[in-house]
């Protein structure tokens, strides 16, 4: 998706848009996933909208980011397309991977989504690849990961941000501080009050924004990146967020109160606080919001119905793409299941 | 006892990991979990209860850091602990696999005996939940493979607690696979507080005299239900329940019994656990074999998301049945 504009008003009023559809998308998920439509597991991005958003909108579209096993925020905030997200959700041949990824594993390379990263703190270091053949290819793009702060405490993320800071690559690490992973606190994981405090060790900035406000993440973001493209390195950018549902669809919270949770609905809301700035400034009025609203809950209905409709991939798919070539083993291993390959009356 | 003729209560393979843990956290005040979400009851609620019950001296949460896991459990057991690590999903041990191979296996080895490795690290493997590549993974031929390394991947609620007892007690390094689809599975369980089962013990889990099957984790239910269900043949399942080492003596009697060896594994098919029953089988009694050998496995693929694509490559009842076609 384009970069935005944020001091444009059509373009506010698309970031807007964006995290509606993100949050229209997300809702969908869950109910349709409760029903047992989507297999597999999920982890939704409910009320960190702004983070993906806020980001993206400052990126290009040559831009690489990296996303987590929360990642459907980030695939749309990317420009990926919800109908073939939500098709590789249910498993579809329509969908990104063609039904091998699911949803931690959704990725598109020319929308410069380098997957979603299930593995906490994976994408971290392949963002900084992304960022080294930048440098090495001579190429305007930045890589940016976006990762929990639960992952911060992965070894693979001190050393990626440490190669990128001493070789001054364009890199953007965005550090989604939503207070949990799983069911630990962010207290019980680290001692300091912010994990942007890290970058000092790398000797790169480290700045911390308010996650719940898509403007706050586009600045800090948008310097991040006219950093990098200077050549000046990568920057490290904790948002403090929140996310409204579990950890995983059917995760039973033990670990904090509804009280809390309203708390940050009612009050902090990314697209609540957004959508009020633009009424204050006369860029939306009453009924815009709503329209909007109406707008992406038809795009996801379609999408559901698209997913719906594909078809499942041919189980021979399965044997696909394990290398560039077909693999003799892989073909050795399923003529013999078949039957192909069998004993042939040897033996006796 | 034999594994036919098991008594006891009536135990979920998740119960009788709880259990084994909570009676060794009992009997050894050196004994400690560590793991992430590990006080709320680690993956799957296998300890749930157990950090009420013993407090966070002994059931402690980690940050997110597999390394840092395995690695301070290397270094408590080598100065007087005796860690369980849950890493969780089996996949994530590739990130802990310097701490593990270079140090948790090799150190008693280096420094000639002057050190034991009591650790126990706890992992979840196999497919068959839609969870996708990173998190189906069966890897525990990786870890076989390793020389001053232990894996132990058992089927039943029995083995499960008896195994793991003898894991807790050992001084040696041993990583305990714990298969994600059969914490359901019930089965009778010694209640006794010092059962154990020896690491490197199979278990006969039923006997026939035309086919041996030697399967694994989900897929020792698969072959019951087919030697239940072949009436033309009589077979065989063995249950390794270690991996290495290897009760390569029960395994050898069978096929020396009924000539046919049939290997189920939900590794790949490619350089592992079934290559080395195979061989251990061809080394010792390539004389009684009758007919080659079959292999159960995934044919070399990653674990896919999808439904119609991971039932195509997952290992079944279905598939052990076409092997024995194969070879009777
Ligand atoms: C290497 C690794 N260890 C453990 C897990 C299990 N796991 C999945 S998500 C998660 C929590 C991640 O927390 P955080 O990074 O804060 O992201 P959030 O879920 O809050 O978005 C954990 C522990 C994993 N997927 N990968």
């Amino acid at each position: 998706m384009a970069t935005l504009d944020m001091t444009a008003p059509s373009d506010r009023r698309q970031a807007l848009r964006r995290m509606l559809l993100i949050r229209e998308f997300e809702r969908a998920v869950r109910d349709n996933f409760a029903d047992g439509e989507i297999p597999g597991f999920v982890h939704l991005y409910l009320g960190q909208e702004a983070v993906a958003v806020g980001a993206c909108a400052a990126l290009t579209d040559d831009d690489y980011v990296t996303s987590t096993h929360r990642g459907h925020g980030h695939c749309l905030a990317k420009g990926m397309d919800e109908r073939r997200l939500m098709a590789e959700l249910y498993g579809r041949s329509e969908g990104y991977c063609r039904g091998k990824g699911g949803s931690m594993h959704a990725a598109d390379l020319d929308e410069g989504m380098l997957g979603a990263q299930p593995i906490v703190g994976a994408g971290v270091p392949l963002a900084t690849g992304a960022g080294l053949t930048a440098q090495l290819h001579d190429r305007d793009w930045v890589g940016l990961s976006f990762f929990g702060d639960g992952a911060v405490a992965e070894g693979q993320v001190h050393e990626s941000i440490n190669l990128a800071a001493t070789w001054d690559l364009p890199a953007i690490y965005v550090i989604e501080n939503n207070l949990y992973s799983e069911g630990m606190t962010f207290e019980k994981q680290h001692n300091v009050d912010d994990l942007a405090d890290s970058a000092a060790a790398y000797g790169i900035p480290g700045v911390v924004v308010d996650g719940m406000d898509v403007e706050a993440v586009y600045e800090a973001v948008t310097e991040a990146r006219e950093r990098a493209a200077r050549g000046d390195g990568p920057t490290l950018i904790e948002a403090k967020t929140y996310r409204y549902r579990g950890h995983y669809e059917g995760d039973p919270e033990p670990y904090r109160t509804q009280a809390e949770v309203d708390e940050w609905r009612e009050n902090r809301d990314a697209i609540d606080t957004f959508a009020a700035r633009l009424r204050e400034e006369d860029i939306i009025d009453e009924g815009d919001r709503e329209e909007m609203e109406a707008a992406v809950k038809a795009d996801i209905e379609a999408a559901i119905e698209y997913a719906r409709d594909a078809p499942f991939p041919d189980p021979e798919e399965a044997y696909d793409d394990v290398f560039v070539e077909p693999n003799p083993d892989v073909e050795y291993f399923r003529e013999r299941r078949d039957g192909a390959g069998s004993t042939g009356g040897a033996g006796r | 006892m034999s594994a036919l003729d098991a008594t006891g209560e009536e135990l979920s393979v998740r119960e009788a990991l709880r259990t084994a843990l909570r009676e060794e956290l009992a009997q050894d005040g050196d004994v400690f979990l560590m793991g992430q979400d590990e006080e709320d009851g680690g993956s799957f609620e296998v300890t749930a209860g157990l950090y009420e019950e013993f407090g966070r001296d002994r059931v402690r949460d980690t940050p997110i850091s597999e390394t840092a896991q395995v690695g301070s459990g290397v270094g408590a057991a080598a100065t007087g602990l005796r860690p369980v690590v849950n890493v969780s999903y089996s996949d994530f041990i590739a990130i802990c696999f310097e701490p593990l191979m270079n140090q948790a296996a090799k150190m008693q080895y280096m420094f000639a005996g002057a050190t034991t490795m009591p650790l126990t690290v706890r992992a979840i493997e196999g497919a068959g939940f839609n969870a996708a590549a990173q998190h189906s993974g069966t890897v525990h031929t990786l870890v076989s493979h390793l020389p001053g390394l232990k894996a132990v991947a058992p089927a039943t609620p029995r083995g499960s607690k008896g195994l793991m007892k003898a894991c807790v007690r050992s001084d040696d390094p041993v990583v305990f696979f714990e298969h994600k689809n059969i914490y359901e599975q019930t089965g009778p369980v010694p209640e006794d507080e010092d059962f154990t089962i020896p690491i490197g013990e199979a278990a006969v889990l039923r006997e026939g005299a035309d086919v041996t099957v030697v399967a694994t984790q989900q897929l020792v239910a698969e072959a019951l239900s087919v030697a239940e269900e072949r009436t033309d043949v009589d077979v065989e399942v063995i249950d390794p329940q270690s991996l290495s080492p290897l009760d390569t003596a029960t395994i050898a009697e069978s096929v020396e019994k009924t000539g046919r060896l049939i290997v189920a594994d939900e590794s790949p098919l490619s350089y592992g656990f079934h290559a080395e029953v195979v061989t251990r089988v061809v080394e010792n009694e390539f004389y009684s074999l009758d007919v080659p050998v079959q292999r159960v496995g995934v044919p070399d693929t990653p674990v896919p998301f999808s439904p119609p694509l991971e039932d195509e490559i997952l290992p079944t009842a279905e598939e052990i049945d076409l092997a024995v076609d194969r070879i009777v």
